[in-house]
């Protein structure tokens, strides 16, 4: 099927267009920021100093990805990347309320708790969901978000070979770790209701060939995530994702409120400040 | 020489600012270049997405194209082409090696230690000190050392 390729000037002349491409583009961008952020939260506190040094680049290529959408957005004038990233309220946010979520009780500066076996569930998840996305981006009928997918797709492989490491390790190396992974794949899979929801904007997304396969991107991921899982006995069976709150449609919980408040603090403090 | 020939040349003497011995011409992430009587533009691609030192790679090519040129310089960095590993030249290889590097192979594990050449290394990081690279561990000479991600 032959897809009319858009650049950045077609998008700027076209108002219908422009506004679904944003559409995505919020998603793709708070999607990986968010997660970044989580990532950045176990610097220091990781349970093994490989650990550690992996995460530091893993939240680093997140929040670079999101770096990139939200100049994507900047590009097409929804605003200043740095205020897009730093400045939005949580109902405006599109990102999925799963990378939202806390890595655990407490907090980074004060007594955290975090839960490795829900990171791991958690990441494994949203990797292989990452993937199926760029995947179909790939064929995006804009041409600056196919252009970098493919970037962006080699990335998030290495994050999923390394997260598919962590849940087969946990999975087979004692009952305790297998419960404890079976539990927090179950309460992430919980969460994961508003991951492959397209925030009201499939029709724009199939029409104009930003995203034809959003209608089945739940259902490939679905299928991936159970063929991997399932062998490993710690497939969420039986288990309902909830959409309740849905992040696609700036639905969030008190967590985003207090991740945004964390990130953003310095940026507030002077955002016309020269970094 | 002509001009394109001489932006090239200086290209070559900017390295990146994690490796040491490595140029940016050998690394692969030169795109393009457009001389002109009056401009010189450069588009270069970044290894990976959110690598932090581009903004420095940039200022750094257009510091050494100004203090050899009178013309308008433009430097960008841009996602036309993907940066991919195997665009590293053999004099590339050579340099990561001689940064205590080993440039990357077909496959993740296809490496060589760099210190003593043994092929029996095991590795112990996906991620190693920055996003391109792996870290491992030579079971011959006992030394961790870095591996470039095949990407």
């Amino acid at each position: 099927m032959e897809t009319n390729l858009m650049t950045l000037e077609d998008a700027l002349g076209q108002v219908p267009y422009r506004s679904a491409v944003g559409a995505l583009l919020f998603q793709l961008a708070d999607d990986d920021l968010l997660i970044g952020f989580r990532d950045t939260e176990w610097l220091g506190l990781a349970p093994h100093i490989e650990e550690d040094v992996a995460f530091g680049s893993v939240s680093q290529e997140e929040l670079g990805h999101a770096t990139y959408y939200y100049h994507l957005l900047e590009d097409l004038g929804f605003g200043r990347a740095d205020d897009l990233s730093a400045l939005r309220p949580a109902q405006d946010r599109r990102n999925a309320v799963l990378l939202e979520m806390p890595n655990g009780p407490g907090v980074f500066l004060d007594d955290p708790h975090y839960n490795w076996a829900f990171t791991v569930a958690r990441h494994y998840l949203y990797d292989v969901y990452a993937m199926v996305r760029l995947g179909d981006l790939l064929e995006s009928s804009y041409q600056p978000l196919r252009d970098v997918a493919i970037k962006v797709l080699r990335e998030k492989r290495y994050h999923r070979t390394h997260h598919e490491l962590w849940v087969k390790t946990m999975a087979s190396h004692s009952d305790d770790a297998r419960k404890a992974l079976a539990y927090a794949m179950t309460e992430a899979y919980q969460a994961t209701g508003d991951l492959a929801h397209d925030g009201g904007h499939r029709e724009s997304f199939e029409v104009f060939s930003i995203w034809p396969r959003v209608g089945t991107v739940g259902q490939r991921w679905h299928e991936e995530v159970k063929a991997f899982l399932e062998p490993l006995g710690v497939y969420p069976s039986g288990v309902a994702h909830s959409l309740a709150i849905n992040g696609r449609n700036g639905e969030h919980t008190e967590h985003l409120v207090s991740a945004l408040q964390i990130l953003s603090e310095v940026y507030r403090l002077d955002p016309t400040a020269q970094w | 020489m002509d001009r394109l020939h001489e932006v090239e040349e200086i290209l070559k003497t900017v390295r990146d600012p994690e490796i040491p011995m490595a140029n940016i011409v050998d690394l692969g992430m030169v795109d393009a270049v457009d001389v002109d009587d009056e401009h010189i533009f450069v588009r270069l691609m970044p290894t990976f997405v959110g690598c932090p030192a581009q903004r420095v790679i940039i200022r750094d090519v257009e510091k050494a194209l100004r203090d050899h040129f009178v013309l308008a310089i433009s430097v960008e960095m841009g996602m036309l082409t993907p940066w991919t590993s195997d665009r590293i030249t053999e004099e590339g290889r050579a340099e990561l090696k001689a940064s205590g590097i080993a440039p990357p192979g077909a496959t993740l594990d296809d490496v060589a230690c760099p210190f003593c050449g043994s092929e029996e290394a095991v590795r112990e990081n996906l991620f190693a000190s920055t996003s391109c690279r792996s870290l491992f561990y030579c079971k011959a000479c006992r030394n961790p050392f870095e591996a470039f991600k095949p990407i």
